[in-house]
Parts: C-alpha cells; structure tokens; sequence
C-alpha cells in the first residue's frame, strides 16, 4: 500500500455511535495488524448528538507516520475511498446538526470508491435514493436492518463484523480479512464474530453505479455568509409566524429555511384522513410543529421538517389513523392530504398497502418477543 | 427634607460640588438617566452603590436598582437588561469583578453596551483592599473596552463619554472605567456638574435598532453555533472595537462643545513633554506624584515628562507610536503584573513595547512595576525611576524591568 485511505461512516446520532465507534477502531486496529498506522475519529462537529440526526466517523490508515499526517493536515477528509452507510434510509442525503443543507450519501466517495450500505433492499431499490455522481463508483450491500448495536440497552447482532467483512472484500490493499479476523479474536475474544466478517466478506452483493442511475435531484444547499453580511450581536431572527394553508384558509407554518430536519426521519407517519375524528392532537404534540391546518380542518404533515419522532402516532386517539412507515417506502415529500383530496379512493388503497405490507421499523420493536424471534432467524441463517 | 450636602439637584447652570470619584460616578448615573442598576458590595466599588442607592431614596433617579445576590447575577442581569432596551450601569472590584468573570465574557460578543465602574482592588489572596490594576485588565482581550481615570472630575465626564460610546450602533460595546481604590474612590475633590439638559443633549437615547430583543422584534440571541461562525462573530466584534476608536474621537469633540471642558487628545494625555528626552508612561492617579516629580525634576533641568495613558483599549496605536518615538527612553510604570510575560514586565509595558516595535526610531523601554496593592507611587521612587531612565537614554545597559518601592 503506497498511499491513504480513509474511510467514512455514515450513521444515525445517538443510536448507532458506538456501532460507528467500533468500526472505525476496528478497521485501524486491523490495518495495525500488517504494520500500518491509522487515526480513527468522530466529526467534532456533530457532537453532541442528538437522536438520529446523520453524524460521521472516520477512519484512517497509512503506511506510515509521514503519509498519515499528510492526509491528516485536512482534519476533516474531502474524498474517502469507503463509505460505509449504517442505515439504509440515509441514502436519501444527510443533514448535519449544523447548518450545511442536504449532502448526498455519496458526497465524499473518489471514483471508483465504495459505498457500504446496511439494508434489507437490493441495490436497484436502493439506488433511486442516492444522489447521482458523475462518474461511476461501487455499491455494497450488508444485508441487515439498521442495527442499534453497541447501544447499551441492545444486544449484539455482529453488524460491527459484518460491516468490518465487508470493508476487507472492497479494499483489500487498506486491510485483510485475516487481519480483519485477528483484530476480531484479538479485541473481542470471539471467534463466531470472526466467522461473521468472513461470511459476510463472501456474501456482500456488490454492482456498480453508472453516472445515469441514481436520483437526479439537485440537493438543496446553504450559502454561509461572510461576516458583515451577518446580524451582529449574534441576533438570528425570528421564523416569521406563518399563515393560511392554502387560498381557501386554514394554517400552516413558516418552515425553517436554513434547517429541514428531514434526513433525521427513518419513518414517516402516514394519516388515514377516512378515519380522523379532528382531535387536534397530532398538531398539539408534533414536537416540531410539522401538521398544518387544512382549509377543512384536517391536519397535513410538512414532510421536509418531519423528524420522523413518531409522537403522533403515539398519541392519536383513533386506531390506525396515523401509522409509521419506514421511509425507504418514499420518494416524495408530497401532501398526503392534497393525496386525498384528489382521489379518495386510491388514498385508501395506497395507506391499506403500505399498513398490511407492515415493512419493517427501523427501531424499536412492534411486539413482544420480536427480538428473540429476529435473533434466531439471524442464527438459522448462519 | 434633610438633603444630604453632596445630593445634587435639578440645575440649569453647571455647579461646583466637593465629591469623591465614587460619588461622581453615581451622579453620573443620575445626569444619564440609567434604567437599570445591579449592585453586589465589595471595597472600593461599594461606595458607588451607596451613593447610587441614597439618590434613589431621594427621589432623584428613577432606576431599577437591583441588589443581585453576587457579581455574576449582577453583571447577567445588565446584560440583559442592555439586551432589551435599557441604559445599564454596575460595577465591582477586585475578586468580585473576577466572579463575573463568565458574565464578563459574553457581554462583548453580544454587543451589549453595559458600562461598568471598577473601583481598581488586588486581587485575593492575600486580602487586601488597594489598587492594582490586574482586576479591569483580565478582560483586556476580550471585547471590553477599557479606561482609566484620574480625577473625579474625569470620573464623572469619561462615563456619560462611556455610555455614548458604548451605545453608538457603530460600536455596541461593553466599558469599563477603572478608577483606582482609594485614591479616587474615596476622596473628595471640587468636580463641576453640568446641568442634566446639557447631558441630555450629548447623550442620546440608547436606541437598539432591529438587535432590540423584544416581542415586536422576534429574534434569538446567543444561540449554540460551530466553527462555521464563530471566525465570523469574533470579527464582527473586532471590527466594532476598531470603530470605537473614531467614535470615541467624535465624542471627546462633542463633549467639547456641549460643556465647555477640554480634553484634547481623547487617548492620551501629555504633560511636560514637548522637549523631553525621556518620559514615563502611566495610568490612572499615579499622575499626581509623577507630575509633582516631573515638574521637581524640570527645575533641576532635567528633560523629563509623563505621559497619562486614558484609552487602555481601544489603544491608540498609531498615535501612542508618534508620541513615544520622539524620545530617548520611555518608562512604564505598571500597576499591575504579568508574571511569566516577556521581560517579567507589566502588561502595559510590554503592550507599548508592542507599540513602538515597528517605529522606525525605537525609543529604549523600562518597565517600572510599582504601587501594588495600594502602596504609593511617591516622588522618590518616581526620581529613581527617571535615573534609571536616563541611563538607558545614554546606552548605558539596564534591566527591562524594575521593581520600584520593593523593601531590598
Ligand atoms: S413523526 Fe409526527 S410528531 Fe414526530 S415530527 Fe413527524 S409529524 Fe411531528
Ligand atoms: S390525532 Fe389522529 S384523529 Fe386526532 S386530529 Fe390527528 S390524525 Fe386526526
């Protein structure tokens, strides 16, 4: 290995850090394994984090001290080799807790670079969310659901190996799946980790990207102004207060220009207008102020600042009216009431299919023994 | 009513009153109108909210005059009150000013011109109540703007100066006038008090513009940001400490004009020095023993003379240049210390060898520490400064920086 690499780990705030943690230290300690050196850190930046919102973890490794402190003049990497995607819905771009608007997944990634991703989808369904690049690079996939991982209250799932497999199959010059191995036994003590990274290392499915596939979208981005284009006294104004939803009245909110919040969301709550009795509570409790006030006094999700939190849905007093759905289940952010209006009948059966379909959450559990279910389908597997 | 001698009424004609430097601050509050006072007791500053708190009890200022439960609480609470709208006054000494010290540094950055008096103390420990000039001077690099003064006279016109200056738009800053413990604090000399219809009509209101944080102005300020703007702020609050300086010009030439007393220089004042060969530099009431010693020097023929620096910050670069290469050797006397700072010197001394570094004639500077923690600057120990002085205008080798007074 004549030069660097860095590698980048896209993960959800919170749930997945230590996961991210684990990752990062684990491609270093194993690069260490053949002679190399390597830094592995957290974006500064992004701390503290909040749930879910998109954070980053880097690795990076050399072959030597003089090398390594070159790539590390740039403390923050501009191109990785890897990208390694720790939830599958951040394929749709991510939104620092600062202000940068939208970057695609694949920003950072060099061509010819990989992008790892964690997801139950086959790389065709998963592609229609990232952003095209134009020139071609690789796509991996870990086959799992988001994994909480090194989360104290969750068990382990070896997502940490899987993913470790996975990076030694894309950039065997960076790091060997016998020196992933090794680390593995070394670090962890656990030998049926290491036959984890191994399997995984001959099950990724893997295909490449052309600059034509992908989503289109032009991602929407925020210019930092110079500092006398700047309010002093550190004074930002207000939001202004909002007005009617549409001509014919009702309300809707100013939405923060500067910050969506959307890339947070792993599930989006669906509302079954049939079935809304107007209770108001969704609109009351929305801890982000996302359901506007129709003209006939249903309530509409804005879906840029929807974070995904899922209060509604915990609080509506009607069975079945507002559901979450995993977001990989959307393209758009269009009104789902402006869907109903226009043809009820075809709401209902698109609401129907998306709850009986029942797709995965992307965290917590929908019943009682679910995990040890999931666990042994893990084991069967193997 | 009893009206204690020292209260000053309504007047239309200027009058003479016999005032401490403390008590001229408290009329000052009173000519300005101050909205909002917070005071916490500690020597010397304490005299100030003794005073503040007797015109109130007269009926003669109308303020909200708060009693915090500690300098922190105090200066937060001007903070604010500077935030929505009103004309704040406190002020502290010593361990107490230092107590504030979080308060302290977030005032600048928010752009809040709170004016604050610190009656100059050392700091703890060992206990002690005289002046030293490290207490103001912590905050020299953080966005206060910081002045000394003299005399009560100056006490009382450098602070309607500070309010103006702190509440220009241009400027949106923090001052804090240092007036030394004891010596100014506590005694009284004959100060000339302008009638409230002058001031008022050389200290506008306070207008806070679209920064007013008010219901009908919804903003935020102070939020969490990420290195993505703080390069940003903290230039925006350098660039308000540069125009500082012109705005502080303009009002010393108003002040002028409305009330007849000359300044001259805003910056700086020169005694003695326009054929001097060698001249101490200094701040505050050290002025008068140096001044006596220069002029008893003079009659020996000496060339000597003193300059009195009153704008610690924003300083007068490029003027204190001008002034100070003129000579053969400049002296600083330093109430004050920096330990560990080049040279072992004061943080005067070593600000105005920074001064003079890119001059092109470069005077030879001595640092004088001398008169800490209240002990006097007397006139022998100014002679012994001056010999020293005059050797190094001769090249003859010297230290970079002397005790002066020390018991050896
Ligand atoms: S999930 Fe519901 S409550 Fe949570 S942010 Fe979205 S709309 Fe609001
Ligand atoms: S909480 Fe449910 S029933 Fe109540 S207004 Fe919202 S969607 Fe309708």
């Amino acid at each position: 290995m004549e030069r660097s690499y860095a590698v980048e780990i896209v993960y959800r705030g919170i749930f997945q850090k230590n996961l991210a943690k684990n990752i990062a230290r684990g491609i270093v300690l194993a690069a260490r394994r053949e002679g190399k050196v390597g830094i592995a850190f957290g974006r500064y930046g992004d701390s503290p984090e909040r749930n879910g919102i998109p954070a980053k973890q880097f690795a990076i490794v050399a072959p030597n001290e003089e090398i390594l402190q070159e790539s590390m003049a740039q403390y923050e990497p501009k191109e990785v080799d890897v990208t390694i995607v720790l939830d599958d819905t951040l394929c749709k771009g991510v939104e620092s807790w600062a202000w940068y608007g939208l970057q695609p997944i694949n920003k950072l990634l060099k061509p010819g670079g990989t992008l790892i991703v964690t997801s139950l989808l086959e790389p065709d369904e998963l592609i229609k969310f990232i952003h095209r690049k134009p020139y071609e690079y690789n796509l991996a996939i870990v086959k799992g659901a988001a994994s909480f991982s090194g989360l104290w209250v969750y068990k382990d799932d070896h997502t940490d190996v899987r993913v470790l497999g996975a990076v030694a199959r894309v950039a065997p010059e960076m790091v060997s799946l016998g020196s992933i191995q090794q680390m593995i036994l070394r670090e962890w003590k656990n030998e049926l980790k290491a036959t984890s990274a191994e399997k995984s290392y001959s099950r990724i499915t893997m295909r490449k990207v052309l600059p034509h596939e992908g989503n289109p979208e032009e991602p929407y981005s925020f210019v930092l102004p110079r500092w006398y284009e700047m309010r002093e006294g550190i004074a930002i104004p207000a939001i202004p207060v909002g007005g009617k939803y549409n001509e014919e009245g009702g309300f809707a909110a100013t939405p923060n220009p500067y910050f969506k919040k959307f890339s947070t969301r792993t599930m989006r709550p669906v509302v079954d207008f049939d079935k809304c009795v107007k209770c108001t509570l969704c609109w009351l409790q929305c801890p982000d102020t996302c359901y506007n006030v129709t003209p006939d006094g249903y309530y509409d999700v804005n879906l840029d600042t929807c974070c995904g939190c899922g209060v509604c849905e915990a609080v509506c007093p009607v069975d079945g009216c507002i559901t979450m759905i995993h977001e990989t289940n959307f393209t758009d952010h269009k009104s789902q009431w402006k869907m109903w209006k226009q043809d009820k009948q075809a709401y209902a059966k698109w609401v129907d299919e998306l709850r009986r379909s029942r797709p995965p959450r992307s965290h917590g559990f929908q019943y009682r023994g679910q995990y040890e279910k999931e666990l042994a389908s893990i084991a069967e597997e193997r | 009513m009893d009206v204690p001698e020292t209260v000053v009424l309504e007047q239309e004609q200027e009058e003479e009153a016999l005032i401490s430097g403390s008590e001229a601050i408290a009329v000052a509050c009173k000519l300005a109108d101050v909205d909002v006072i917070t005071a916490y007791p500690i020597r010397p500053y304490d005299t100030v909210m003794q005073y503040v708190a007797k015109l109130v009890a007269n009926g003669e200022l109308d303020c909200e005059y708060i009693v915090a439960e500690s300098e922190h609480s105090q200066f937060e609470i001007v903070k604010h009150a500077a935030a929505v709208g009103a004309r704040v006054f406190c002020g502290s000494s010593g361990v107490g000013w230092m107590y504030a010290f979080e308060a302290l540094t977030v005032t600048p950055a928010l752009r809040l011109p709170v004016v604050a008096m610190v009656g100059n103390r050392a700091l703890d420990d060992p206990g002690a109540f005289g002046v030293e000039h490290n207490d103001a001077l912590a905050v020299r690099d953080l966005g206060w703007m910081l002045v000394w003064v003299d005399t009560a006279q100056e006490a009382l016109d450098t602070a309607l100066i500070a309010w103006r200056v702190a509440e220009d738009r241009r400027v949106f800053l923090p001052c804090a006038i240092g007036c030394d413990g004891a010596f100014l604090t506590h005694s009284q000399s004959l100060v000339r008090i302008p009638p409230k219809s002058k001031v008022q009509k050389f200290l506008p209101r306070y207008d806070r513009g679209d920064l007013l944080l008010h219901p009908d102005n919804p903003i935020t300020i102070a939020p969490q940001v990420n290195e993505d703007w703080l390069m940003e702020i903290r230039k925006q609050t350098d660039e308000a400490m540069r125009r500082a300086k012109g705005v502080i010009e303009e009002a010393y030439r108003d002040f002028e004009n409305t009330f007849g007393r000359v300044y001259g220089n805003p910056f700086f004042e020169e005694y003695q020095t326009e054929d001097a060969e060698v001249v101490l530099v200094g701040m505050g009431t050290l002025s008068m023993p140096v001044k006596v010693a220069v002029r008893q020097m003079r009659q020996k023929g000496k060339k000597v003379g003193f300059v009195r620096i009153r704008w610690f910050r924003p300083m007068a670069t490029q003027e204190l240049q001008a002034c100070l290469s003129r000579f053969k050797a400049v002296g600083v006397i330093d109430r004050d210390f920096s330990l560990g700072s080049p040279y072992m010197s004061g943080v005067l001394a070593n600000d105005i060898r920074s001064v003079l570094y890119s001059a092109s004639a470069r005077p030879a500077v001595v640092g004088f520490i001398c008169g800490l923690g209240g002990r006097e600057v007397t006139v022998p120990d100014v002679r012994q400064m001056v010999e020293i002085l005059e050797k190094a205008a001769s090249g003859e080798p010297v230290e970079p920086t002397y005790w002066i007074g020390l018991r050896e």
